[in-house]
């Protein structure tokens, strides 16, 4: 269970499918029809170009250890220390999220590392996108 | 386009106390700069018709020092909005916007007093997708791409902590320093830590201050008591608000814009530079500023700085007031490294770089989301 006292987003018109794809214990990023390029935080348009052909897909869940810092001070909803890790999704885009299931070490966070997605709730209507070490 | 040495700076003067300044608000640090700044150069509140702040509305400042400009920028991009209102009043005076321009900061970073600092909003791209996660405050964000730079470029933590020793180097030669006593490495990878592999001593100080520049037309600059500081070159940019995104994490795209459009609008070489300022909020910063603005190749500057090439009596005297890192950080230090570039043109630094002809001094905003570049020079 997570700390009630983690700060709580706040979904907007253009990130709400987002929210409710999380709900469901999925994560949805967007994707340029035209090029295939994937993108992320969700906007209805491709960033950079400005082309509204785009689409809402499914993500695989898997991602790598991208970078992360290990906080040794208490923060309002996380206990010391506490890891803040970017991972690179498969699909390419980058996400800052927590890693769990696993120390929060150096040793034990190893960059690059293989990671497995773990739809986790905050409440009852946001879940959060959490990553823990794959498994096999 | 803005000419080299069309601009110059004519009043510069931070804060009359640093540090902690318990009997000072906000607003007030940015008026007892702007006083100090008009009294180094002879000027009256008066005679300022265009003004520029960040941390403060210049609305706010302008109503607290009996002003209507003629010339406003609030632009708020953090730390470096100061080198990013030097560019802007520079081309507006250039074009006759105004005359004089007031560029001020003021920052009760530490007591606290008054101070404008908005609470995290929960509905921005920032507040849904990244603050969920635990970043608390800039230690835990700006140092985020850090580890990641450390396997690709082979950084090790012994060159990180340097970086700190070499800065308190300089800050012991600086009366007005926070911190003056020598450090070691190990005194570095010793002390407490904040957010691995990040320890307090690779992050900056948390203080009250501020600073205030006033910019003419180099014609007008010739009759000013002080000596005067011509802008060379300028260059600003903007990447993400948020770190997760920051597009390639061993390099900033801001700073590959900021500081390479002004060294060329300066027309100079890098062998041309004779001091050099890179704001330090943390340890990591000179290293990717080094970098991304082309003194060393990707993967060298920690190596550059391991070979005392920045410190007191190095090829590229860097940082010589002490920086963030050891003089003072109000929270918006832009404006102490652009007075230190200020104070190295005039030949009135404590660590005075003999000689020095050239000063380039580079801001960031945020956590690597924003930059500001400018070139100074003291030779007509």
């Amino acid at each position: 269970m997570l700390d009630p006292k983690r700060p709580k987003p706040l979904p907007t018109p253009e990130t709400q499918h987002f929210w409710d794809g999380m709900k469901r214990g999925e994560l949805l990023l967007q994707r340029d029809k035209d090029t295939g390029e994937v993108y992320f935080p969700p906007r209805p348009f491709v960033p950079g170009t400005g082309s509204t052909n785009i689409e809402v897909f499914k993500a695989s869940g898997k991602a790598i250890l991208y970078s992360y810092v290990i906080h040794a001070n208490p923060a309002p909803g996380f206990t010391p220390p506490y890891a803040i890790a970017v991972v690179q999704l498969e699909e390419g885009p980058r996400m800052m999220t927590n890693i769990v299931d696993c120390p929060q070490t150096p040793e034990a966070l190893v960059l690059d590392m293989p990671l497995e997605l773990v739809p986790t709730e905050l409440d009852d209507t946001i879940t959060l996108p959490l990553f823990r070490p794959a498994k096999g | 386009m803005l000419k080299p040495r069309e601009i110059a700076i004519v009043g510069a003067a931070e804060t009359t106390g640093l540090g902690k300044i318990p009997g000072m608000s906000n607003i007030q640090l940015h008026a007892d700069s702007a006083l100090n700044a008009l009294k180094d150069c002879g000027l009256k509140v008066s005679d300022i018709d265009g003004i520029a702040c960040a941390g403060e509305s210049p609305t706010n400042l302008a109503h607290y020092l009996g002003i209507v400009p003629k010339y406003v920028d609030g632009t708020g991009v953090g730390g470096c909005s100061f080198m990013i209102h030097v560019r802007h009043a520079a081309a507006a005076i250039s074009a006759g916007l105004c005359t004089t321009v007031l560029i001020t900061h003021g920052e009760s970073g530490s007591s606290r007093i008054g101070l404008n600092r908005p609470a995290p909003n929960p509905a921005s791209l920032a507040g849904q997708f990244e603050l969920p996660y635990g970043p608390f405050g800039p230690p835990t964000m700006f140092t985020i791409p850090v580890l990641r730079y450390m396997k690709e470029r082979g950084l090790t933590h012994e060159q990180l902590a340097n970086v700190s020793v070499v800065q308190r180097e300089w800050a012991a030669m600086n009366p007005r320093a926070r911190f003056r006593d020598p450090i070691t490495v190990e005194d570095v990878l010793n002390s407490r830590m904040i957010a691995y592999p990040f320890r307090i001593l690779q992050c900056c100080l948390v203080t009250d201050g501020g600073g205030a520049l006033i910019l003419t037309s180099a014609e007008r600059a010739k009759d000013f008591p002080t000596k005067p500081v011509y802008i060379l070159g300028t260059g600003e940019s903007v990447e993400t608000p948020m770190i997760s995104q920051m597009k390639d994490f061993t390099s900033s795209a801001a700073f590959r814009v900021a500081g390479p459009t002004a060294m060329k609008a300066a027309g100079i070489s890098h062998a041309d530079v004779d001091h050099l300022m890179i704001y330090d909020a943390f340890a990591h910063l000179p290293i990717y500023g080094l970098e991304d603005l082309g003194f060393c190749k990707p993967g060298e500057a920690g190596a550059f700085i391991e070979a005392r090439n920045t410190a007191p009596g190095g090829k590229l005297p860097m940082n010589t007031n002490g920086g963030g890192l050891s003089y003072t950080h109000t929270g918006m230090y832009g404006m102490f490294a652009l007075q230190e570039s200020v104070r190295q043109m005039r030949g009135t630094a404590p660590a005075q770089v003999k000689g020095a002809k050239v000063s380039v001094c580079h801001g960031v905003g945020g956590m690597f989301a924003a930059s500001g570049t400018i070139v100074f020079t003291n030779e007509a």
